[in-house]
């Protein structure tokens, strides 16, 4: 950052000019923002970070109530409880990012109406402090999964669970690419938001509530459709030793995350600099 | 070497809200870009004049903008509100995006368009330093670098550790500035920022400045309607007029120039058939210096004239009387006042003139609502904003406060030693 550094402002930006190098430069404000999301969070909560917890456990609890009890689902044969908490905390982990993100000129208008940073900075904070929060959220996760192995229940961890790190990679990366492609949209058509909070629950119950072994015959194409259903099968299979694995669509679930993010990030950038006059 | 060079930068503007024709006008849009044509909507654009409504949904808030700024100079940026100069410095900080021509800056930039952007009430001070810091573009090591040096500019140290939300507002902009202050970027870009805070505070804060300007190598430019604060700080000026660049050159010829241009077209408004029927009828509405037309611009230091004339149709007019409630620029209601019996009104024309004498108003914009009111009780006709005037500064000597006392109003009164 020299006097040497030249900045040139122009209507129309090169079109793959995802600016990246910029969003290094500014890596430390990623962090603070993390950090401000965490703090700014939980001020003045009684409970605090507890609601971290309090969240996932409910929903689970209800699932199991509604689909495993009542609706006589199957789990593949698992503790109704472990199936849904495993795909709940992974599955919060994407749309998080997708929702949140998919706001990200909304939220923001008032700072990027006054200041210029790369904006990608914000949807990649936000990707940061969601992973934080599903690392919190995974440690509600072992402890009830510890419980479930000393009552005895037949629950292995199988090879599969060297994924994991890349699962979780993939599930924010997802996040964060349909997040910001829809933040470009959403800043104009205002319609979108509402059409995307539809599409997530829809995607969700597809995801976390059938496992594969559960759509009919007919519908199985369906699930090769759905580019989380193999991040959330071989989570699944690693944690828990129950699921599908299929190279194929894993491989898609990669491709279809790559384009996305640099379709994504390039809507995105030629979003950032006249959104102003939009919103 | 020039650090900023400005070419032929436009900015067109869609009036009117998002709804479902804009779809339509995007695909158009995208249909031209896609086969090499230039955008259809820029040919239809049309000047931005507030006054006159247009036939044209699309306005030019700048258009073929040229300068440039040397290194080290200290650039003032002068025009009546809506003349363009926000969406200049908005252009420049890069928060918006020009529609034709570019701009080339050398160094780092940094803009300064409100003091404390991304402050968190949750956070205490040290967190918002950091986090607004790091909006600004510095990094973590410069701002650790720093710190204590913010801390002492702004005055805080026992509340450096509190929530910010627990801040008085003083307190607040004394922070957030001080931050601004340590920035160093090569080019500092500033919009009106110290129209904020006490006296000593703003001070403080041109001194700043002038450091800045007197350090080696740093551009500034300094967007403000304070003419004072423009005169002592800036070396050349450009004075903004509907869009269009209409002066550079020397900060004094700037201001003169913009003090000597027309005023706002708002000061005088005349009316048809404005009214209640058979009682009475509203002609004109005027707002002008002691003795001149309203086009010439009103100062501090003028006698200001608020002229209504009115017809009286009613056959007992002493039953009426007028109202008008004054507010300023945040929509505060500042006081109102009424035709008393001194100047009743009468069948017929009347020509009613209320005289405010000079260095009551202090610079800013004043809106005007107009109340119709029958036997002291009931008021039969209102509208609101039915005129605007803007009141500018007039120099001051060199050395002398050059912020604005607090409020809208600086009323002489009558003092007494004895």
């Amino acid at each position: 950052m020299d006097s040497t550094h030249i900045t040139e402002i122009k209507p129309e930006k090169p079109l793959f000019h995802l600016g990246l190098r910029d969003v290094w430069r500014y890596r430390d404000l990623v962090m603070l923002m993390v950090r401000r999301d965490f703090v700014a969070t939980y001020k003045q909560t009684v409970l605090g970070p507890i609601w971290f917890f309090i969240q996932p456990l409910f929903t689970t609890l209800i699932f199991t109530f509604l689909f495993a009890k009542m609706g006589k689902l199957s789990t593949d044969g698992l503790p109704p409880i472990l199936f849904y908490l495993c795909g709940i905390t992974f599955w919060n982990y994407f749309s998080s990012c997708l929702k949140i993100n998919s706001t990200t000129f909304i939220m923001n208008q008032g700072v990027f109406g006054k200041v210029y940073f790369p904006r990608l900075v914000i949807p990649i904070s936000v990707t940061i402090s969601n992973l934080v929060k599903l690392g919190i959220q995974f440690i509600l996760f072992l402890v009830i999964y510890m419980y479930f192995i000393i009552q005895g229940n037949t629950v292995q961890i199988t090879g599969y669970i060297v994924y994991l790190p890349l699962n979780i990679i993939l599930l924010g990366l997802m996040g964060l690419a349909l997040g910001i492609l829809f933040s470009s949209l959403t800043t104009k058509y205002r319609d979108l938001t509402y059409l995307l909070d539809f599409g997530v629950q829809l995607l969700m119950y597809a995801t976390i509530i059938f496992p594969v072994s559960a759509f009919p015959e007919n519908f199985k194409w369906m699930a090769k459709f759905n580019p989380i259903m193999p991040l959330i099968e071989t989570t699944k299979l690693g944690l828990l030793g129950l699921g599908t694995f299929d190279l194929t669509s894993y491989l898609s679930s990669i491709a279809f995350t790559v384009i996305c993010l640099l379709v994504g990030i390039i809507s995105f950038n030629k979003t950032e600099q006249n959104f102003m006059d939009v919103v | 070497m020039n650090a900023i060079e400005v070419h032929n930068v436009s900015k067109m503007y869609r009036l009117g809200s998002v709804s479902t024709g804009t779809i339509s006008h995007d695909l158009n849009r995208w249909w031209h870009k896609l086969r090499g044509k230039e955008d259809p909507y820029s040919q239809i654009a049309e000047s931005n004049a507030r006054e006159s409504k247009g036939s044209s949904e699309y306005v030019w808030s700048l258009r073929d903008i040229n300068f440039s700024v040397n290194q080290g100079e200290i650039l003032g940026i002068i025009g009546r509100n809506g003349a363009g100069k926000s969406t200049l410095l908005k252009i420049l900080s890069r928060v918006t995006g020009p529609t034709t021509g570019n701009i080339k800056m050398r160094g780092r930039v940094a803009s300064l368009l409100e003091v404390g952007t991304g402050f968190h009430p949750e956070l205490t001070g040290r967190e918002n330093v950091f986090l607004n810091g790091a909006i600004l573009g510095m990094t973590k090591n410069e701002i650790k670098r720093k710190f204590d040096e913010i801390v002492d500019f702004s005055g805080v140290e026992r509340y450096i550790d509190t929530p910010v939300k627990r801040y008085s507002s003083g307190m607040y902009v004394r922070l957030a500035f001080g931050v601004a202050a340590h920035l160093e970027p090569e080019i500092l870009i500033i919009d009106e920022v110290l129209a904020v805070g006490d006296a000593e505070f703003q001070k403080k804060c041109l001194g700043k400045m002038k450091e800045v300007r007197d350090k080696e190598g740093r551009t500034v430019l300094f967007v403000s309607h304070n003419m004072a604060a423009v005169k002592s700080l800036c070396s050349k000026a450009i004075l903004l007029e509907r869009g269009k660049l209409a002066f550079e050159g020397s900060t004094d010829n700037a201001i003169s120039r913009y003090l000597n241009g027309e005023a706002d077209t708002t000061n005088r408004r005349a009316f048809k058939n404005q009214g209640l029927e058979n009682i009475f009828l509203l002609n004109e509405i005027s707002v002008n210096k002691e003795g001149c037309s309203p086009e010439e611009i009103l100062s501090e230091e003028s006698i200001i004239e608020l002229n209504t004339n009115i017809d009286i149709l009613d056959a007992s007019p002493e039953r009426y009387h007028i109202t008008f409630h004054i507010y300023n620029e945040m929509g505060e209601a500042l006081f109102s006042f009424s035709n008393n019996e001194k100047a009743p009104l009468k069948r017929g024309n009347n020509q009613l003139k209320v005289k405010f004498p000079a260095g009551f108003f202090q610079s800013g914009s004043y809106f005007l609502s107009f109340f119709f009111v029958q036997d002291k009780k009931v008021a039969h006709f209102i509208e609101k904003d039915i005129i605007s005037f803007t009141v500018v500064d007039t120099e001051r000597p060199m050395g002398v406060y050059l912020g604005k006392e607090p409020g809208s109003i600086r009323p002489r009164f009558e003092w007494v030693n004895s």
